[in-house]
């Protein structure tokens, strides 16, 4: 549903069903309403044939980078006799995401149960729930979810009966966007600075502690218990013509619309109504400029581009962006694209960890070249040394932080390059005070 | 990672240990959770704070010692993130989001309200009877709830300026 406005006919709600439930949120309301029906059954399957379900469904990674959940499992090295983790990203801190934030404090249980059949699946006792610092309520619900699922025998020394071990602990991150990073998180958690790590090796091979670990984001673990109730095959048909593209995926929309919120819809659902219908619309007057919409760290769509685009994961690429994390920033014609675009530079400037040189300087040297164009002390040439210097910061980086400084810069240049002469030519008054 | 970083340590006068009593049940009932010592260094400082406010130099040095790292390792992980503090703020610290799904929704009038009500006057600064510290923060992860501030650990949403004074008077 598109919490917090009441369910739209266009949604499919499977994960957002019981949002604004205060009810859902104790073990005894969500046995009620079906839950822990699936780490029932699922502690009756092998592992091998819970992967081969996740495969089967088309479930894709939820946290922005869309690999396949089943495949990512199946990557766990077998009877390797070390211990294997599973982590949960619940350090939702991408501008413009707002969903994860929402399933935790709305259906704490339904991410213990993704979280337990992924242990299940890919032979870890242990998950680390790791939650970014600001969620104090969300931490607190899942607080004491988690000591209820201890209550009730679903987590502890013997699940369920099940004579397996799956333990939960919840991990309170201190405010760092870069730990939503996996190797980052898994440093984070180890108790040291959150630098991301160089890969190979990945995280099945050498995660957290060493040791082979799995990393999903909370909306996707939350999708699991319902392939395994229902079915790979019936997840699967939950497709609007893109087969690469599967199941239901929650799109938080903010910004301009006037009814901004999270909305569960499947995925290949058109932009345009989940926009204009789902989320309002524009207020009163104004119309749609741009759309960034993978949360911030992807390319900008021009209206064109977003009033035809698919949302799935190759539909959003087809239109010149990304789908990343789904968090729609929607813009209208009242939006400075070179404020919002400084804006996000600022944002990366801050949250860069420091080690790799282009990410540190770029993102530092960038924003301090939109701040000037905006004082209206650009000069002619730094257009093009913003796209120089954002060429340098693209793919050259241990990890993609400062390539998501650049795409959101490179593409408000090419897709809105007037708005940013109009400065440089000073036809446009300043946006900054000069100091 | 700026936020605090930059500033100059503050100094306790005399250092009372944080980890006695209940403070040191909490952290060695953390041990078991994780393989590692070490691993409890983002916990234990989050005990910290919520027992003194702010993470000292010294504070930092009897961290290190029980979980077996170095002070100025300690350090080095206090500064990296934003929501520890290394000197003491205003007994409310106040935090808004102004990153940009916060900004198109006038998140910049919040911040100037919230400067002026609480008297802080500018950012960073504690207000003259040291209730208050307002701070612009990075994304707050609830941009459909435009504009969110937290209040210590209080989060607040769709806090707009007209919203600001009835805030501030539970907070007095």
């Amino acid at each position: 549903m598109g919490f917090p406005h009441p369910s739209h006919p266009k949604e499919t709600v499977l994960l957002s069903k019981h949002f604004g439930e205060p009810g859902a949120r104790s073990f005894a309301g969500w046995t009620e309403r079906g839950g822990y029906q699936a780490l029932k059954k699922a502690l009756g399957m092998t592992p091998e044939a819970i992967i081969e379900e996740l495969k089967a469904s088309g479930l894709r990674g939820r946290g922005g980078a869309g690999f396949p959940t089943g495949l990512k499992w199946s990557f766990m090295p077998k009877g390797d006799g070390k211990p294997h983790y599973l982590c949960c990203n619940a350090d939702e801190s991408e501008p413009g995401t707002f969903k994860d934030r929402e399933i935790m404090r709305w259906t704490p249980h339904a991410l213990i149960e993704g979280c337990a059949i992924a242990c299940h699946a890919i032979g870890a006792e242990v998950c680390y729930i790791y939650i970014r610092g600001e969620f104090t309520d969300p931490l607190q619900v899942m607080e004491q979810a988690v000591a209820e699922a201890y209550g009730n025998g679903a987590l502890g020394g013997n699940a369920f009966g099940s004579g397996k071990r799956i333990e939960i602990v919840l991990f309170r991150g201190a405010g760092a966007y870069i730990c939503g990073e996996e190797t980052a998180l898994m440093n984070s958690l180890e108790g040291k600075r959150g630098n991301p790590r160089i890969k190979p090796p990945f995280p099945a091979a050498a995660g957290v502690f060493g040791m082979p670990t799995t990393i999903n984001n909370v909306e996707t673990l939350a999708a699991v218990p319902h392939i395994i109730n229902r079915g790979a095959v019936w997840y699967k048909a939950l497709c609007l013509g893109n087969p690469k593209s599967t199941g239901t995926k929650l799109f938080s929309v903010c910004g301009h619309v006037l009814k901004p919120g999270n909305y569960e819809v499947t995925l290949g659902f058109p932009m345009k109504e989940l926009i204009y219908d789902l989320a309002g619309g524009m207020r009163p007057g104004r119309t749609l400029k741009a759309v960034i919409p993978g949360g911030s760290s992807v390319p900008i769509m021009n209206r064109a581009e977003a009033e035809s685009a698919l949302c799935d994961y190759e539909g959003i690429v087809e239109q010149g962006s990304m789908l990343g994390s789904a968090g729609f920033i929607v813009m209208d014609d009242s939006a400075d694209i070179v404020y919002e675009v400084y804006r996000l530079a600022k944002f990366y400037a801050h949250e860069s960890c420091a080690q790799c040189t282009q990410c540190r300087e770029g993102t530092a040297w960038t924003t301090k070249i939109l701040e000037r164009i905006l004082k209206g002390q650009g000069k002619p040439e730094d257009l093009d040394l913003l796209l120089e210097l954002s060429d340098q910061m693209t793919g050259k980086t241990i990890c993609v932080l400062s390539d998501s400084c650049a795409a959101p810069i490179v593409s408000g240049i090419k897709k809105f390059r007037s708005e940013f002469d109009a400065y440089l030519s000073r036809a446009k008054a300043p946006a900054l005070a000069s100091a | 990672m700026s936020s605090g970083s930059g500033a100059p340590v503050a100094h306790e006068t005399a250092h009372e240990p944080v980890f006695a009593g209940k403070a040191k049940q909490r952290l060695e009932a953390l041990y078991p959770k994780f393989p590692t010592k070490q691993a409890c260094l983002l916990p234990a400082l989050w005990i910290v704070q919520e027992e003194r406010g702010w993470i000292s130099p010294a504070a930092m040095a009897e961290v290190g010692e029980l979980l077996g790292v170095t002070p100025a390792y300690v350090r080095g992980v206090v500064t990296f993130y934003t929501m520890y503090h290394t000197h003491p703020v205003g007994r409310h610290f106040i935090q808004v989001c102004t990153t940009s799904p916060c900004h198109l929704c006038g998140s910049d009038e919040v911040v100037k309200t919230l400067l002026k009500e609480t008297g802080c006057g500018e950012l960073g600064a504690t207000s003259a009877d040291g209730r208050f510290t307002v701070i612009e923060v990075e994304c707050l992860g609830a941009c459909g709830f435009a504009t969110p501030i937290m209040i210590g650990n209080d989060f607040i949403e769709s806090v707009t300026p007209d919203r600001v004074p009835g805030i501030l008077a539970g907070y007095r």
